[in-house]
């Protein structure tokens, strides 16, 4: 088995025009692996974002190549990439963009919707992934009713209800409180992650440490080293 | 309905103060649309009711007459030279002039009278009520049932009148298609009858009636009659000329325009600038929709449904709060003048796509234009 989920060569981004004109990321290369949960770490301005969207099918980079699944991901069409990105990959975005006249169930749903799922049938999976993250009793709810974490947990759901097998989070625990964040992590840690799953996460938060198995580290949009089998070391201690 | 389109509709309809908006500016629109369109349908409706209601094929004329009942009457060489027409099976005269009518209660009345040529009573009503021959009774007259039959004071046969201090007499009730413009009852009688009781102009020929020996006749005779320095029109021709009139040369067709364009402007307006905010408001929805893999093509198709879906429940209502209020006008006033026509429902219904059109159109740039990486980055 391809133990690569992701892997990037060279990418580079450029930003704004003329004086403005800025390298937000350049020649980054890495690869995210099944199985692991991987954190991109740095600080604000280093290019976080830019790269995850870049390897997400979300932004186009202006130099080297994405693969993902064996595909040269940013060879493909525009409609191709957006198909990638509904069958192979999850998104979790900094403020959920859930929709507030929907109900949970059926936020949960869309992912399932968009690939041409029956709609009662994409609605009773789409339970089945609340129950996973413990809000079956608020299906029926708008999402506007819950808490941030509570959110939180609505967006992973709708963002694994597709089954994809990479799993990216930018800054999942940003605007939750220190304990909620924790415990969100650590579900996707124990819950979500398997062998046959990659879940890439942007993050600042210290404190989320130790769930992580790999942690890349940025700073000027360049890649500044990669620490691997932490999980293994942390179980020691 | 595909899944993605019930998402849609939920977006829509669940934000209630917004569609409630946009249902209203639509509706707005077409009411006021299918109003103005109506009133002046009907309006040239009845402008040609005396055309509809005396049934000859061809009319003859003078050309600066442009309406039924303001004729200019014309000499008598002109109907003995329509009579020598090869082609003409019979010409006749027809007379048309107003009266005052001194009722029963001793009130006045100002009718129009219609006097019929005397041997064949051609372009004759159809009678809901009495003989034909009576018409040839001393003082006779039918009164056409329209809409204006109620200001005779409802006769009946053998109801007496004054009619310009002759007396006269009902001897039947006629039927008609269509009621008059101007809110006049209408008599019928003799032609001999009604010069005599109506004080008129040397020549009492306001039209003259013409039955072609076949409808391959007709051009022959509109072209002698052109020579005569006259006028020859069909039925639809004549009431094309009448609907002209008001159309063109009257303020009723310009106004009407003006006020349809304008509540198009309103509607589309209301409906547009509303659709636009929603759009925005959800634009970061739409983006992460696009970030987790719809295609333009599948955003498109939402907001067309949106759109679309609105525009048509609009257009319904719009058309039924009008028809409801013609409706309810006709109660009070029995003689309305509005008609709801199909071209009227049509061209409603082409405007309202256009708004649905444009408002998607405004909504599916803004909604392409996203980049999902924008949304990501919050
Ligand atoms: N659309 C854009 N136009 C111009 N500059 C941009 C744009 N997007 C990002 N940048 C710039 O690129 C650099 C990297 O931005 P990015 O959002 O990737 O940083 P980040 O590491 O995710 O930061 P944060 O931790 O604050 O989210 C920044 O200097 C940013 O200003
Ligand atoms: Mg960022």
């Amino acid at each position: 088995m391809e133990h690569a989920a992701i892997k990037a060569n060279g990418l580079e981004k450029w930003f704004g025009e003329g004086e403005a004109r800025t390298l937000a990321v350049q020649s980054a290369s890495f690869e995210a692996r099944y199985g692991e949960m991987l954190y991109i770490v740095g600080p604000s301005g280093s290019g976080k974002t830019t790269l995850l969207s870049m390897i997400s099918g979300i932004l186009k980079p202006d130099g080297g190549s994405v693969i993902v699944e064996g595909k040269d991901l940013w060879m493909l069409e525009s409609d191709e990439i957006a198909d990638l990105r509904l069958n192979k990959i999850g998104f979790v975005f900094q403020d959920y963009h859930l929709f507030p006249r929907l109900t949970t169930a059926e936020n949960v749903a869309i992912p399932l919707i968009l690939k041409k799922m029956e709609w009662n049938t994409a609605l009773k999976v789409a339970l089945e992934y609340l129950e996973i993250v413990g809000l079956k009793d608020r299906a029926q709810l708008p999402p506007v009713k819950l808490s941030g974490g509570e959110q939180q947990r609505v967006a992973i759901a709708r963002a694994i209800a597709g089954q994809p097998d990479i799993l990216v989070l930018d800054e999942p625990t940003a605007s939750l409180d220190g304990d909620t964040g924790r415990k969100i992590v650590e579900f996707v840690k124990t819950n979500i992650l398997n062998d046959k799953r990659c879940i890439i996460i942007v993050t600042h938060d210290s404190r989320i440490d130790e769930y992580a198995d790999a942690i890349m580290k940025m700073e000027d949009g360049k890649i500044i080293g990669v620490e691997r089998n932490r999980a293994l070391k942390g179980v020691g201690e | 309905m595909p899944g993605i389109l019930k998402i849609a509709l939920k977006l829509l309809v669940n934000d209630k103060s917004k569609f409630a908006a946009l249902l209203i500016g639509i509706t707005f629109a077409v009411f006021l649309m299918v109003m103005m369109m109506s009133m002046f349908s009907g309006i040239l409706a009845r402008s040609s009711s005396s055309v509809y209601n005396i049934g000859a094929k061809i009319w003859v004329m003078d050309p600066a007459v442009n309406n039924a009942t303001s004729s200019i009457p014309m000499p008598d060489y002109v109907l003995s030279a329509a009579r020598s027409i090869k082609g003409v099976k019979y010409a006749v005269p027809l007379y048309f002039g107003g009266a005052q009518v001194k009722l029963k209660s001793g009130a006045y009345q100002a009718v129009t009278v219609v006097g019929l040529d005397d041997a064949t009573l051609y372009g004759r009503p159809d009678l809901i009520e009495g003989n034909i021959e009576n018409i040839y009774a001393e003082n006779a007259f039918f009164v056409a049932k329209d809409a204006e039959f109620s200001k005779l004071e409802s006769p009946k046969i053998g109801t007496e009148f004054e009619i310009n201090d002759f007396r006269g007499v009902v001897v039947g009730l006629a039927m008609v298609a269509s009621s008059g413009l101007f809110g006049v009852p209408t008599l019928y009688t003799t032609h001999s009858r009604a010069v005599t009781y109506i004080p008129s102009t040397r020549f009492t020929t306001s039209f003259i009636l013409v039955e072609p020996k076949s409808d391959a006749d007709i051009p022959y005779i509109q072209q002698q009659i052109k020579k005569l320095g006259y006028q020859a029109l069909t039925r639809n021709e004549f009431v094309k000329k009448i609907s002209d009139f008001y159309t063109y040369k009257t303020g009723i067709g310009m106004n009407i325009l003006l006020m349809t364009a304008i509540s198009f402007i309103v509607g589309l307006s209301i409906s547009g600038q509303t659709f636009y905010t929603f759009i925005l408001e959800n634009l970061d929805k739409f983006g992460a929709l696009k970030a987790i893999g719809a295609k333009g093509r599948v955003l498109i198709s939402m907001i067309l449904f949106q759109a679309s879906f609105t525009a048509l429940i609009g257009y319904g209502l719009g058309v039924g709060l009008a028809s409801t209020m013609i409706i309810l006008a006709r109660i009070r006033i029995p003689d309305y003048a509005a008609q709801v026509t199909y071209m009227t429902l049509g061209f409603a219904f082409v405007m309202v796509l256009i708004i649905a059109g444009v408002s998607s159109y405004i909504g599916v740039r803004k909604v392409l234009q996203i980049q999902p990486f924008d949304i990501f980055r919050g």
